[in-house]
């Protein structure tokens, strides 16, 4: 078994074990810490998927997050708690508007791409602003947590955690189906030379709006664990700094890899939780710790913890 | 009717300072290749050193001077400091280091200049209304801004097409190769694009405070929305970004006037109330949508590249 | 005579005041190869971007296999069976050389919304690639990245991608460009061994690689057809020799 796979292994185990441990320890601070951890990381998984193996620098990604987390908020301030029904429509919701904007974006490329990603996620943002009804700029409460039946309350932080962790699992599978696929292999082509692939015969545009739609959803579905995590949204949750740091983590952990974002989120969310103890103005320490990486680290964290792991054995 | 002159004139006042944003922008864009996040820390240091010098001394224009200055000598810095080595990487590196630098000057400002909002004030010489049409009075302060604007729209204008630096810049924007091959010293070339770039970001920050809230974090709205006057003008072009600029501005202050009362023409007046804000916040990015749609490169696509 | 594969009529393109292609015609005849020559700037790439669909001519037309295609965009001529091997070689470089001619495999082989089975474990799309990367010569380098052969076997490897998507006509953009005398040599050999199974439209400086291939010549200057025919007439066409061979070696 080749190391890359060793890595992602022992990555997974330890966070299946985060509970039990975190509980022996009386700590029960970090099974929260680690389901947020995994919250993003789907949402960095998602990125990853159009970003690693697609090149498709999206800097509106918070959006669906966002998109996703309203579904939740929106359906139960209606009333509506049933989780299938919360979840079904973040991922359809979040579909249709990855639908639209790709729809639109990916007539362009490079430099306009970026910008113009952001630009709607700005726009999604400004919507929530604008949603009075909904609490405008200052978000609304959500009453109680998606409702699965007795058999999984979410309510219980350990069956939450697992609960993320599933679906974590369920997605970076799916995901690691989908890069070796047919599909997977011809964004991985769309990534490493597109116009190559214009000449072969590949209608390209077709393909990156199904990976980016794909990509949405599953952001979207992300959203509504965010949701559930903090029984609140507002639109800072699509903040477009949001979509700057789910794009942080996918680089932190390394491209082209599907567990790598899950390393990043982690990363990620455990300096920011570090530096936050540490001053309250952790973010003048962020900025320059993040400057640095990028201009020294090309293979990200994954990538090193996988060279470590070769290395031993 | 008064209203109408009255919004449509805001409109202008606010494009002209997208465009005092965009054009650095799209400079530095169409020279070096360089997708700038940062450039809105720029705008937002000058507001800043505006505001509080101008506190501290009492004059405006020493105030708009410290602000030029500590801009343009902040974005030498980054230059020298983080984008050498940016140039060469692609844009998903420049995206994220430029994150980083806001994430760093955002607090930086706070540690500096406390979390709380300053306050600026319009400075006396300006302030007060003017009647410029018979009975529609309009802000003294908003009138200037627009006056500068558009001069620094012209002298720019001047400089670009008038002058050997302008020559170079321009066919810097269209062809960068060439200008090595010029034998032109490119990297005085940029970082003399960036200072002037970060002089133009700060000039509008400064000619913002008085009329937004200087605070933290204040750059990146605006930023946002340069980047969409440069999406809809077309990366590289000064001319573009002007247009643009106007374009967003006009857009955005008469739909946000306008659109809810046009809505409960066609609507009841609670759906208006609903809608109107959430349609005129959307409008401008509707906008961009609908432009990049007929031409996914801008009204004034870049030639020869 | 048999009906062209390929005949243009008056294509002209234009960059701002310079004529790239000023109204070419050309017609390129089932299993020939048709060679365009002409001294730099004078329009064949700019030609075979036209043919390929990646640029869209000012004016004039282009029909393929009878139908009209002028307006048709690359994906669609690639389908028709119109292959395209550009001048700088344009391969996935992170691929390996058989990842490489697979997926060109994959463009004919139906739709790619197909998201389960992993596609290197798609034997329809491995074997054709390994069978075509054998007969390009580079049998015993499938399985390394594409991007660490050598320039030659780059060269080769676009040409088995080309013929990988099961073509009725190739544009060749310079198959021998920036290759040594043996490279060279071992194109030439490659490219005589298609001969009459496709169509080709072939740009190529080195002189000795279009007299020992094409069936038929054109040769262009400044955007403009000044000669067509076979390599004969060209040679000893006294306006051909003056405005481009000269009296001079022909040109490397």
């Amino acid at each position: 078994m080749d190391a890359k796979r060793v890595a992602a292994i022992i990555a997974l185990a330890l966070l299946a074990l985060v509970p039990p441990v975190a509980m022996a320890a009386d700590a029960p601070f970090y099974v929260g810490l680690f389901a947020r951890i995994m919250v993003f990381a789907i949402a960095a998984v998602s990125l990853d998927l159009i970003l690693g193996y697609g090149g498709l620098v999206s800097f509106g990604h918070a959006a669906y997050l966002g998109i996703g987390a309203y579904a939740v908020g929106i359906l139960s301030f209606h009333g509506v708690t049933g989780g299938f029904a919360h979840f079904a429509t973040a991922f359809f919701a979040a579909a249709a508007a990855a639908l639209v904007i790709g729809f639109v974006s990916l007539r362009t490329s490079g430099v306009y791409f970026i910008m113009i990603t952001l630009a709607f996620s700005q726009m999604v943002y400004f919507l929530g602003v604008s949603l009075n009804q909904y609490g405008g700029d200052d978000g609304l409460n959500i009453a109680r947590h998606s409702n699965f039946g007795a058999a999984l309350d979410l309510k219980d932080p350990v069956v939450f955690y697992y609960f993320v962790f599933a679906l974590l699992l369920v997605f970076l599978f799916l995901g690691s189906r989908i890069v070796r696929s047919r599909f997977g292999v011809l964004l991985q082509g769309v990534k490493s030379n597109e116009r190559r692939m214009i000449a072969l015969g590949f209608p390209t545009f077709r393909y990156k709006l199904a990976a980016f739609v794909m990509a949405g959803a599953i952001c979207g579905v992300a959203g509504a664990l965010f949701a559930n995590l903090t029984l609140f949204v507002s639109p800072s949750i699509m903040h477009w700094t949001r979509s700057g740091e789910i794009l942080m983590m996918v680089i932190l952990g390394g491209l082209g890899s599907l567990i790598g974002p899950v390393f990043g989120a982690a990363a990620y969310l455990i300096l920011e939780s570090v530096l936050s103890r540490l001053t309250e103005h952790w973010q003048a320490v962020l900025g320059p710790i993040l400057i640095l990486v990028v201009l020294f680290s090309k293979t990200g964290l994954y990538g090193l913890f996988a060279m470590g792991a070769r290395r031993r054995g | 009717m008064i209203y109408v002159v009255e919004q449509v004139l805001n409109g202008v006042q606010f494009g002209v300072m997208l465009f005092l944003m965009a054009a650095g922008l799209t400079l530095i864009f169409g020279i070096m290749n360089l997708i700038n996040l940062a450039h809105g820390s720029l705008y937002m240091v000058g507001a800043y050193v505006a505001a509080a010098s101008f506190a501290a001394t009492g004059s405006f224009l020493l105030g708009l001077a410290a602000a030029l200055a500590v801009a343009v000598i902040v974005g030498i810095a980054i230059e020298i400091v983080v984008f050498r080595t940016l140039y060469e990487r692609d844009h998903l590196d420049q995206v994220l280091a430029t994150f980083g630098l806001i994430l760093f000057f955002n607090e930086m400002v706070r540690i500096i200049w406390g979390s709380t909002a300053l306050y600026a004030w319009v400075p006396d010489f300006l302030s007060g209304r003017v009647e410029i049409l018979p009975g529609i009075p309009y802000p003294v302060y908003r009138l200037a801004i627009i006056a500068v604007g558009l001069t620094v729209a012209l002298l720019l204008y001047l400089l670009i097409v008038r002058t050997r630096i302008g020559m170079l810049i321009r066919a810097g924007a269209s062809n960068r190769i060439m200008l090595g091959a010029l034998g032109v010293n490119v990297r005085m070339l940029y970082t003399l694009v960036f200072a002037l770039g970060a002089a133009l970001a700060a000039l509008a920050g400064v000619m913002a405070g008085p009329i937004f809230t200087v605070e933290s974090g204040m750059g990146e709205s605006v930023l946002i929305l340069a980047f969409v006057v440069i999406v809809i003008g077309g990366i590289g072009s000064i001319r573009g970004a002007f247009i643009a600029g106007l374009l967003v501005g006009v857009v955005d202050a008469v739909g946000r006037a306008f659109l809810r009362p046009l809505l409960t023409v066609f609507s009841s007046s609670a759906a208006a109330a609903k809608f109107g804000p959430a349609l005129a916040s959307m409008l401008i990015y509707v906008l961009m949508a609908a432009v990049l749609f007929v031409r996914p490169q801008g009204l004034f696509p870049p030639r020869g590249r | 005579m048999a009906e062209p594969v390929l005949e243009t009529s008056g294509l002209t393109k234009r960059f701002g005041g310079i004529v790239a292609t000023g109204d070419v015609s050309l017609s390129v005849a089932p299993g020939e190869i048709h060679a365009v020559i002409g001294p730099n700037g004078a329009g064949k790439t700019t030609l075979i971007s036209e043919l390929s669909g990646e640029l869209k001519p000012d004016a004039g037309s282009i029909r393929f296999a009878g139908a009209d295609i002028s307006r048709f965009g690359p994906v669609r001529r690639a389908a028709l069976g119109i292959a395209r091997a550009f001048q700088v070689t344009s391969i996935f470089r992170e691929f390996t050389a058989l990842e490489n001619v697979a997926l060109a495999v994959q463009a004919r082989a139906g739709h790619s919304f197909r998201f389960w089975r992993p596609a290197e474990r798609e034997a329809q799309l491995r074997e054709p690639a390994r069978a075509m990367l054998r007969d390009v010569g580079l049998g015993e380098r499938a399985d390394l990245p594409a991007g660490s052969l050598s320039h030659g076997e780059k060269r080769a490897l676009e040409l088995a991608m080309v013929l990988a998507t099961g073509p009725r006509l190739l544009l060749l953009d310079e198959p021998t460009a920036g290759m040594g005398a043996e490279e060279s040599a071992a194109m030439v050999r490659l490219l005589a061994g298609l001969k009459s199974r496709f169509s080709v439209v072939l740009v190529e400086h080195d002189m000795d690689a279009v007299f020992a291939l094409a069936d038929r010549i054109t040769v262009m200057v400044y955007g403009r057809v000044i000669a067509s025919g076979a390599p004969e007439a060209i040679r000893a066409d006294p306006e051909v020799r003056r405005a481009y061979l000269g009296d001079e070696e022909p040109g490397c």
